[in-house]
């Protein structure tokens, strides 16, 4: 009897023998053989070819000794800190939202915890190295604090990502005059990576509202409303960002009044924002299209007017359902951020040229180019990931 | 008997909806016409500050500037309208070359991060990962500067089998040249296509009438390439001569010399829009449902067969719409040419601007000519995609 009360057991898996595991993932038919070995032979030319060169012909001084022009351009030394700041606040929200949303520890945590400390171990001054290592400090108690209290945490967090970009910008730009306590940091002094975020955040954040607009517009019963969104989204749409990059530089000064000049960074910003704003508003239709009438009839029939429909009801579930969309679409401008160089702005881009016309680095264009596609990836891959993360979290896709 | 007198309930003005939607309008539309009153009213006066008048007269005036490359006639003493062409021709070969050549890529990249074989598998995805993660301008830089650039000098040429020459004055391939007969043999090329055209019409005819369809596929394209070959062997010297590149002093000459610039715009495009490619033709392949694959066996269909038959119609309906994006991408894109100097449309344009002044002009042509190139692509694959979509009831 004590045979029928054991537990069923799962039946019996494949073992795994490695021999058994090849055959079956590399050689199971001639032709899969045959690719194998010359794959093979390929990852190991490739590889071999790319570590011989990075460690025996690159010169990577060219890296080291500009690294401050390709982080954060020409800001102010004197002004770091207000940098330094950001980034603090950054790994803080960062850790906390990742003891709220991923349940243990897992090796991304780790990842993104051994970032800064790996930097701290390579020789840097001091003082940076020591405030790297304050960073993985701040990220890892944002995420004990998170992990102990999540009930606390959770409804500022989610407003601290918002708030984040507005501070970010306040923060770096300064807002008292010279003398004061956060003076005025002029727009022509921010390079490189900052630049480049800098950039992004505030495409994503002023084009968010113009992109919900131009998607209502475009689904209005008003055909004034109507043509003039369908029109602005699909001439944006239908031509290059460099043109609208060009357009905001040229012209935006032509179309002010005599005597009022804006700077070349707020030109790019405005030609970034509209241009991005027009693709937001189709991926928000494609949002607003996916919520079934139901639930508008239901709001309907519940006395809501329009404007509580649509805010209440009907926007915030066609956001939700394109959060993976919405991301895509702001690592794009990300990358998209990058065309600001060829305008004569020094964004990541925009300084590595400059490096590269430095009289001692001439023909490092190898080194340079490298360094700078690696950190765009490490950023857009870190985002597209934690991305995937939320998605899996807020179960989109399977309520 | 008094008949209860219906008072008209009348709704105040203000909340009446019908008016209050006119009247939104109407505000609507005066605020964006005041706003785009005032934008042209500043440039107008901006412009006669500077004492120019808005008008494309200009054009007809002589660009007075080189263009390194043209598939059309053209010199310094060419007008800028001859310059604007010549960088839309350059536009458009350049896309469409990299349509074409991006298109095989991502399929075959696509097929292959489907593989069963987990190394062909694995670096296909890490290569798509990597390159949707990087912007194309570092890229294409990365390509110019870093690769083409840094070819060898024609002295010390890399040859490869053909010859082909790789050297960082530009890549030297074999080519065709036309004689005199080249027109003639066009023409026969003209008529070949068309009756195979009508030859495969008919059969298509035929097949339906008969319900056993012939192989169109193996004869039409069979007869065009007979009457071809046929053309080639009777013209009394053949159209094409080989012409085989080789060195000249410091230069290449012969065959054809494809320039670092164009060499670096095709393969950064190329290389780019094959990974998104990829992702779109994956993602239509994974669409079919797994029973239709079971079903194709089933019928004893080869796996070839299954892939051509079954597979590939229908996922084609999922990969056209994203596909067209990605082709229109592919066309904007190659307005980065600009970075590294290839002249397309928009670096003829940026070059006219600067010798011109006429920045307005120019870039409303710029604009103009790139929406009618995407309403163009996106027309026609509509069209298309109205011919494979799934027809219902």
């Amino acid at each position: 009897m004590a045979a029928l009360s054991r537990p069923t057991l799962p039946p019996p898996t494949e073992r795994f023998t490695l021999l058994g595991w090849l055959q079956k993932n590399l050689f199971n038919s001639w032709y899969n053989a045959l690719l194998s070995v010359l794959t093979v032979v390929f990852i190991y030319w490739i590889i071999r070819g790319l570590l011989v060169w990075a460690t025996s012909v690159a010169e990577w001084q060219v890296v080291a000794a500009n690294l401050r022009l390709f982080l954060v351009g020409q800001y102010p030394v004197d002004e770091l800190w207000r940098v330094w700041i950001c980034l603090y606040v950054l790994a803080f929200i960062s850790g906390a939202s990742y003891g709220l949303w991923s349940r243990g520890v897992g090796a991304f945590g780790i990842a993104l915890l051994a970032g800064p400390l790996f930097l701290s171990a390579l020789p840097f001054t001091l003082n940076l190295r020591l405030l790297m290592i304050g960073i993985a400090v701040t990220g890892f108690f944002g995420w004990l604090l998170a992990m102990r209290l999540p009930a606390l945490f959770r409804t500022p967090v989610t407003w601290s990502w918002v708030l984040y970009m507005v501070f970010v910008i306040l923060m770096v730009r300064g807002f008292t005059p010279a003398g004061g306590f956060l003076p005025v940091v002029p727009s022509n002094l921010w390079g490189g990576l900052l630049l480049t975020f800098l950039l992004t955040v505030i495409g994503i954040v002023f084009s968010f509202p113009i992109g919900v607009a131009l998607a209502l517009g475009r689904r209005s019963n008003l055909p004034i409303m109507r043509y003039s969104s369908i029109a602005f989204i699909e001439l944006v749409r239908g031509v290059p960002l460099i043109t609208v990059l060009f357009m905001a530089q040229l012209m935006l000064p032509l179309f002010l009044p005599a005597g009022v000049t804006i700077d070349r960074v707020l030109r790019a910003m405005v030609g970034i924002t509209l241009f991005s704003a027009a693709y937001l508003a189709e991926n928000v239709r494609g949002g607003l299209q996916s919520i079934p009438k139901g639930q508008e009839e239901a709001a309907l029939a519940l006395g809501l007017n329009g404007f509580q429909r649509m805010a209440l009801i009907i926007l915030p579930q066609a956001l939700r359902a394109i959060i993976p969309i919405l991301v895509g679409q702001f690592i794009a401008l990300f990358k998209d951020t990058t065309l600001v160089a060829i305008v004569g702005l020094f964004d990541l881009l925009g300084i590595a040229k400059t490096v590269l016309a430095q009289p001692e680095f001439i023909g490092r264009q190898a080194e340079v180019l490298a360094f700078v596609s690696l950190l765009y990836f490490m950023f857009s891959y870190v985002i597209s990931y934690i991305s995937r993360r939320i998605e899996v979290a807020q179960g989109v896709g399977e309520r | 008997m008094q008949t209860p007198i219906r008072t008209r309930q009348s709704v105040p003005l203000w909340r009446d909806e019908r008016f209050l939607k006119v009247a939104g309008q109407v505000i609507f539309a005066l605020v964006i016409a005041s706003i785009a009153y005032l934008l042209l009213r500043n440039m107008v006066e901006g412009l006669r500050r500077q004492g120019t008048v808005l008008g494309l007269s200009f054009l007809s005036q002589t660009s007075a500037f080189d263009i390194g490359e043209y598939l059309i006639e053209y010199s310094r003493n060419s007008s800028y309208l001859r310059a604007f062409q010549v960088g839309i021709l350059n536009t458009l070969l350049v896309s469409l070359l990299g349509i074409i050549f991006s298109t095989i890529l991502g399929i075959v990249l696509g097929v292959a991060s489907l593989s069963t074989n987990i190394l062909v598998n694995r670096l296909s995805r890490a290569y798509i990962e990597f390159i949707r993660n990087i912007p194309l301008l570092v890229l294409l830089i990365f390509w110019y500067s870093a690769v083409f650039l840094k070819l060898p000098r024609v002295r010390e040429a890399i040859t490869l089998p053909g010859p082909t020459y790789l050297t960082n004055r530009g890549v030297g391939i074999p080519w065709g040249v036309p004689t005199a007969t080249f027109k003639t043999y066009l023409w026969v090329l003209f008529i070949g296509l068309a009756v195979a055209l009508l030859l495969a019409f008919l059969m298509v005819r035929r097949g339906r009438q008969t319900g056993r369809t012939p192989l169109v596929a193996l004869w039409s394209p069979l007869l065009f390439l007979g009457i071809a070959t046929t053309g080639w062997l009777v013209l009394p010297a053949p159209p094409l001569e080989t012409s085989l590149p080789y060195v000249k002093g410091l230069n290449l000459d012969g065959g054809l010399i494809l320039s670092p610039e164009f060499m670096a715009i095709l393969s950064g495009l190329v290389l780019y829009t094959a990974a998104f490619i990829s992702e779109v033709v994956r993602a239509g392949i994974q669409s079919v449902a797994k029973g239709q694959l079971e079903a194709a066996r089933a019928l004893g269909l080869s796996s070839f067969e299954t892939l051509r038959l079954v597979v590939f119609p229908q996922a084609l309906r999922v990969i056209i719409p994203p596909l067209t994006s990605q082709y229109l991408n592919l066309t904007k894109n190659s307005s980065l040419a600009i970075a590294i100097g290839y002249p397309d449309l928009f670096y003829v344009s940026n070059t006219i601007i600067n010798q011109s002044g006429r920045a307005v002009e120019m870039i409303s042509l710029v604009m103009l000519s790139y929406l009618i190139m995407s309403l163009l692509t996106s027309a026609f694959m509509n069209w298309y995609n109205q011919r494979v979509r799934l027809v219902e009831r």
